[in-house]
C-alpha cells in the first residue's frame, strides 16, 4: 500500500468544505434555524423557507470523530440520563452542558424551531422532547409511519401530506416569514433527482471487480452532501459529478479502493454491512478492514438518510409534498424486516459479496433490534456467510478494537475456509 | 355475585399469572371450532375489533420472572431488554402455537422490529404492526387512524373469514366501557384503602384480564371488590407512591411485593394501559371506529410512547394522576435498556421536583432476581417522605 499522511480526493476536500460552510450558516446568527434529523430530512423544504439545517446527528459524529463524545455522554449520565440509552442523545445533550459549541469553534444559537422528523426511529421522539425542554421553541412533529407490510399505504402518504400542510409548512411561515412557494420546492427536487442519478451511479460502482470505492467507511463521506444541509442544492449536484468523475478515473485505472492511507493494493474480501459505524475509532475500525484487503461494497449505512438503489426512489418535482412523503417512508430503518433481509440478500448477490457482516450498535434499537434474525435470514437466501460485531456509535467505552480485531480474523479465515472448500457452508 | 374470597380469586389470577402456556386462552379457542386467539403487546389496541370479530384478544408480556430463556438470547443482544426475547422463546417454544395473529403496537423500535422478525419466522401468522397517530388532529392523525382501524377490521375479517358489522363493535364497545368502568373502580378502591387491596392482588387481577374473556374479567374484578370489602386487614404506617415505566415490560412481581413490604403503598402504576387507556366511556352508538379514534385522540392515556404535542401539557398526566390518587411519591421503575421510559424520566423528573414532590429512580429486568437493594431503597424512600410530611 502506498502509505501517506491521509489521503483526500478533490471531492473529499469539497465535502469537507461544504459540511463547514453550513456549520458557518448555522452559527452565522442571520439565517433561522431548525434542528432536524438525518433519516428523512426535509432539506428541499426548510430551503424554500431559507431555515439552515442543523443536524444533531451530524454534530454527535463530529464530536466523537474529535474524541469529545466520551465526556459529553458522561456529563449527560451525571445529569440523569441512563447509561442504557441512545448515546446520540446524550453526546447532544451533554454537547449542550460544554456550552453547545460547533465544529467551528463558534457557539451553536439556540434553534428557532425543532421539526421533529419521527421517521425510522422512535428515541428521536423523545430526543426532540427533552431539546425543546431546553429551547422552548416552536417544534412540529412529523410522524412518518412505519412501513410495516413493506410498502408505504396510500393512507400514510396522504397522513404525512396532511401533516406538511396543516403543520409542518404553516410553522416554517411563521416562523422565517417566508410564504411558501410550491415551485420554489418543485425546482430543489428537481436538482435533488439530478444528484441522486449520480449518487446512485455511484453506489453500484462497487459492483466491479475491483471496487473502486468502500461503500461504507468511504460510504458515510460521499452521502455526507445529500443526506444533510445541500440535496435540492447546485453543489450537491457538482459534488456527485465530481465524484462521479473521479470514480470514473479510477475505473479506468484499474484502482482498488481508496483509504486514508490510499489505494488498496489488493482486494481480497468484499463484504456487505449492515448497521452504522463506530465513529470514536473510525479510522482505527476502517484500518481494520483494509489492512486485511477488505472493501465494503455495499452498506444500508449509507442508505439511512434515503434509499435510492432499492426501487429507484427520486425525488420527483411533479409531485411535490407527496414525493417528500415517499422519501420520509422509504427510509432504510423505516422498512420492515423481511424488506431488510431482502435488500441485504440481493445486496451480497448482485455485488458478489463473500458475506454480511453487522456491526450492532448498542445504542440503536432502531437498527438493532432484530440483527440476528436478519443474519440467519440473509444467510439462507445467499448461502454465504454472516458475522456479527458488536460497537456503538460515540461512545468510546463500547468499542473494543481487540475483540472486533478477533471476529473480523476469525470472519476472513471463515471465508477463506469456505473458498477452499468451495462450499456452502454457513457460519455458525 | 359470587361469595369466594379474596384468597381465591387471587390464587386463580396467581394461577393464570403463572402459566405461560396460557392454557386458558387454549380452552377458550378449543370450546368452539374456527374460534381465533389474538396476541396484542403493550401499549395498547383496540381490543373492542378483535372482540367484535368473536375473537380472543390475548395480551403478550413477556415470559415473566421465572421462565428460562435458552433460545432468546440468540435472537436478541445482551444490550436489548428482555421482554422481546422471552417473547420470542414462548413463540419458538410453542407455547404461542395456538396464537392466530399478533399485533405490535407502536410503541418503540423494538416491539416494532418484532413485527418484522413474527413476518420472517412464523409465515403462517397474521401480524400487524399497529400505529397510533402521534398527531392528534382529527382530519390529520384521526382520518390516519380510522383508516388503520378499517384496514385491521378487514384484516381480521379475512382471517376470521366473517364480516364485523358496527353493530357488533358497537357492542364490543359496551362491553369493555364496562370492563373499564371496573378496572378504574379497583383503581379508586385501592387508591382509598392500599391496605385492603394490595398491590399485587391488583396487579395479579389485571393480569387475569391479558387473558380471561374480557366479560370474564369483568366479573372478577367485580367479585374482588366485593370480597376485599368483606376483610378488614391491618392499615399500615405506609406511605403512597405512584410507580412509573412499567407500561412494557412487566416487573418481576416479587418487585411489587417488595415495595409495599418496605413501607409503600402503590397508589397507582402504569401497567398494562391497555386496561384503562381511554380514560372515557366510548359512544357505542354512530360510527364505532369514528368515535374509537376520538377516544384515542382526545381521551387517552399519556405514557412515554406517546408525544405529547404541548410543551405546558408535558407531565400534567402524571401530576394529575398522583393527585387523584392522593400520592406522597414516585417510584420511577423503568426497564433497563428501554428508551422510551428511560429517556422520558428526565423530563417528568424535573416536573415532580418543580412540583416539591419526591422521587427516586430505579431499573428492572423482567428475571431481575435480587429484592434486597429495592427493598431498601424503597424502605428509605418511605421513610423519607413520613419523615418529611411530618416536618
Ligand atoms: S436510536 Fe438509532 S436511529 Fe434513533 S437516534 Fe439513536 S442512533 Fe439514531
Ligand atoms: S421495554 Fe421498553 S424498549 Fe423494551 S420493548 Fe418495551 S418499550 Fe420497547
Amino acid at each position: 500500500m502506498r502509505t501517506q499522511d491521509v489521503v483526500k480526493s478533490h471531492s473529499q476536500l469539497l465535502q469537507k468544505e461544504m459540511i463547514s460552510r453550513n456549520y458557518d450558516r448555522i452559527t452565522g446568527g442571520e439565517a433561522k434555524v431548525s434542528s432536524t434529523f438525518v433519516p428523512g430530512n426535509l432539506n428541499e423544504l426548510l430551503m424554500c423557507f431559507d431555515i439552515a439545517n442543523n443536524l444533531p446527528e451530524i454534530n454527535a459524529i463530529q464530536n466523537a470523530m474529535r474524541k469529545k463524545s466520551g465526556e459529553m455522554i458522561t456529563n449527560a449520565e451525571r445529569s440523569g440520563h441512563s447509561e442504557d440509552v441512545c448515546t446520540y442523545v446524550k453526546a447532544d445533550i451533554g454537547m449542550m452542558e460544554k456550552g453547545n459549541i460547533a465544529p467551528n469553534g463558534k457557539p451553536f444559537p439556540n434553534p428557532d424551531m425543532l421539526l421533529l422528523s419521527y421517521t425510522g426511529c422512535f428515541t428521536s421522539l423523545k430526543w426532540f422532547e427533552l431539546l425543546r425542554e431546553q429551547y422552548q421553541c416552536p417544534t412540529v412533529m412529523l410522524h412518518v409511519p412505519y412501513a410495516a407490510d413493506g410498502k408505504p399505504t396510500k393512507n400514510m402518504r396522504d397522513y404525512i401530506v396532511k401533516q406538511l400542510k396543516e403543520d409542518v409548512i404553516p410553522l416554517m411561515e411563521q416562523v422565517s416569514g417566508i410564504k411558501f412557494d410550491i415551485d420554489r420546492l418543485r425546482e430543489y427536487l428537481r436538482k435533488s433527482a439530478r444528484a441522486e442519478d449520480d449518487l446512485v451511479w455511484m453506489l453500484e460502482q462497487s459492483k466491479r471487480k475491483p471496487s473502486p470505492i468502500d461503500c461504507y467507511f468511504g460510504g458515510v463521506y460521499y452521502m455526507g452532501p445529500i443526506f444533510t444541509a445541500f440535496r435540492g442544492t447546485d453543489e450537491a449536484i457538482d459534488y456527485y459529478q465530481m465524484l462521479r468523475g473521479e470514480i470514473e478515473q479510477r475505473i479506468k485505472l484499474g484502482l482498488c479502493a481508496q483509504t486514508p492511507e490510499g489505494d488498496m493494493p489488493e482486494e481480497k474480501y468484499r463484504l456487505v454491512v449492515e448497521g452504522p459505524p463506530n465513529w470514536t475509532s473510525f479510522r482505527e475500525f476502517w484500518k481494520m478492514f483494509y489492512e486485511m484487503g477488505a472493501v465494503v461494497v455495499a452498506s444500508t449505512y449509507t442508505k439511512v438518510g434515503g434509499v435510492y438503489d432499492y426501487d429507484d426512489f427520486r425525488h420527483d418535482p411533479d409531485h411535490p409534498l407527496a414525493t417528500l412523503a415517499d422519501y420520509c417512508l422509504g427510509v432504510y430503518t423505516n422498512r420492515n424486516l423481511p424488506t431488510r433481509v431482502d435488500m441485504l440478500a440481493r445486496n451480497v448477490k448482485e455485488y458478489e459479496a463473500d458475506g454480511l457482516l453487522i456491526n450492532s450498535i448498542k445504542s440503536c434499537n432502531s437498527f438493532s433490534a432484530g440483527q440476528l434474525v436478519m443474519m440467519r435470514e440473509v444467510e439462507k437466501l445467499t448461502g454465504k456467510p454472516g458475522a456479527f460485531i458488536e460497537t456503538d456509535l460515540v461512545d468510546p467505552r463500547y468499542f473494543s478494537a481487540a475483540n472486533v480485531k478477533n471476529r473480523l480474523e476469525s470472519y476472513f479465515q471463515m471465508i477463506d475456509q469456505k473458498r477452499r472448500a468451495g462450499g456452502s457452508a454457513l457460519a455458525s | 355475585m359470587s361469595k369466594k374470597s379474596v384468597k381465591e380469586i387471587v390464587s386463580f389470577c396467581q394461577e393464570i399469572f403463572e402459566d405461560i402456556s396460557f392454557i386458558r386462552a387454549r380452552e377458550w379457542k378449543d370450546a368452539h371450532p374456527g374460534r381465533k386467539v389474538i396476541g396484542y403487546m403493550p401499549v395498547y389496541v383496540p381490543r373492542e375489533i378483535i372482540h367484535a370479530a368473536g375473537m380472543l384478544p390475548l395480551g403478550i408480556l413477556g415470559g415473566g420472572a421465572d421462565m428460562e430463556v435458552i433460545h432468546g438470547d440468540a435472537y436478541y443482544q445482551s444490550y436489548i431488554c428482555r421482554i422481546p426475547r422471552s417473547t420470542i422463546e414462548l413463540a419458538i417454544t410453542g407455547r404461542l402455537d395456538f396464537v392466530d395473529g399478533m399485533m405490535f403496537p407502536s410503541i418503540c423500535d423494538v416491539i416494532r422490529n418484532m413485527s418484522g422478525i413474527w413476518q420472517l419466522l412464523f409465515k403462517d401468522k397474521f401480524v400487524r404492526y399497529f400505529d397510533t397517530p402521534q398527531n392528534f388532529e382529527d382530519q390529520v392523525g384521526g382520518a390516519f387512524y380510522v383508516q388503520e382501524l378499517h384496514e385491521l377490521k378487514a384484516g381480521l375479517e379475512k382471517l376470521g373469514d366473517c364480516t364485523i358489522s358496527d353493530a357488533d363493535i358497537n357492542n364490543s364497545i359496551v362491553v369493555y366501557n364496562e370492563n373499564r368502568a371496573w378496572v378504574n373502580k379497583v383503581y379508586d378502591y385501592r387508591a382509598a384503602t392500599p391496605w385492603n387491596a394490595p398491590a399485587a392482588e391488583v396487579y395479579l387481577l389485571m393480569r387475569a384480564g391479558m387473558v380471561l374473556p374480557v366479560e370474564e374479567h369483568t366479573r372478577l374484578m367485580q367479585d374482588y371488590l366485593a370480597a376485599a370489602d368483606r376483610e378488614e386487614r391491618p392499615m399500615r404506617d405506609n406511605c403512597r407512591v405512584t410507580l412509573i415505566g412499567t407500561f412494557c415490560e412487566q416487573p418481576p412481581l416479587n418487585l411489587i411485593k417488595s415495595l409495599e413490604m418496605a413501607g409503600c403503598y402503590i397508589v397507582d402504576d402504569d401497567s398494562m394501559l391497555v386496561t384503562r387507556w381511554l380514560l372515557k366511556d366510548v359512544p357505542s352508538d354512530g360510527d364505532p371506529l369514528e368515535n374509537l379514534s376520538q377516544a384515542f385522540l382526545h381521551h387517552s392515556a399519556e405514557t412515554a410512547a406517546k408525544y405529547e404535542p404541548n410543551l405546558e401539557e408535558k407531565g400534567n398526566y402524571m401530576l394529575e394522576s398522583i393527585r387523584k390518587r392522593g400520592a406522597d411519591g414516585v417510584i420511577f421503575a423503568a426497564p433497563s435498556f428501554c428508551d422510551p421510559a428511560l429517556l422520558d424520566q428526565p423530563m417528568m423528573v424535573k416536573r415532580l421536583k418543580d412540583a416539591g414532590i419526591p422521587y427516586i429512580t430505579m431499573q428492572y429486568a423482567e428475571n431481575s432476581g435480587q429484592m434486597q437493594p429495592i427493598r431498601e431503597q424503597a424502605g428509605t424512600f418511605a421513610d423519607s417522605i413520613k419523615l418529611w410530611s411530618a416536618s
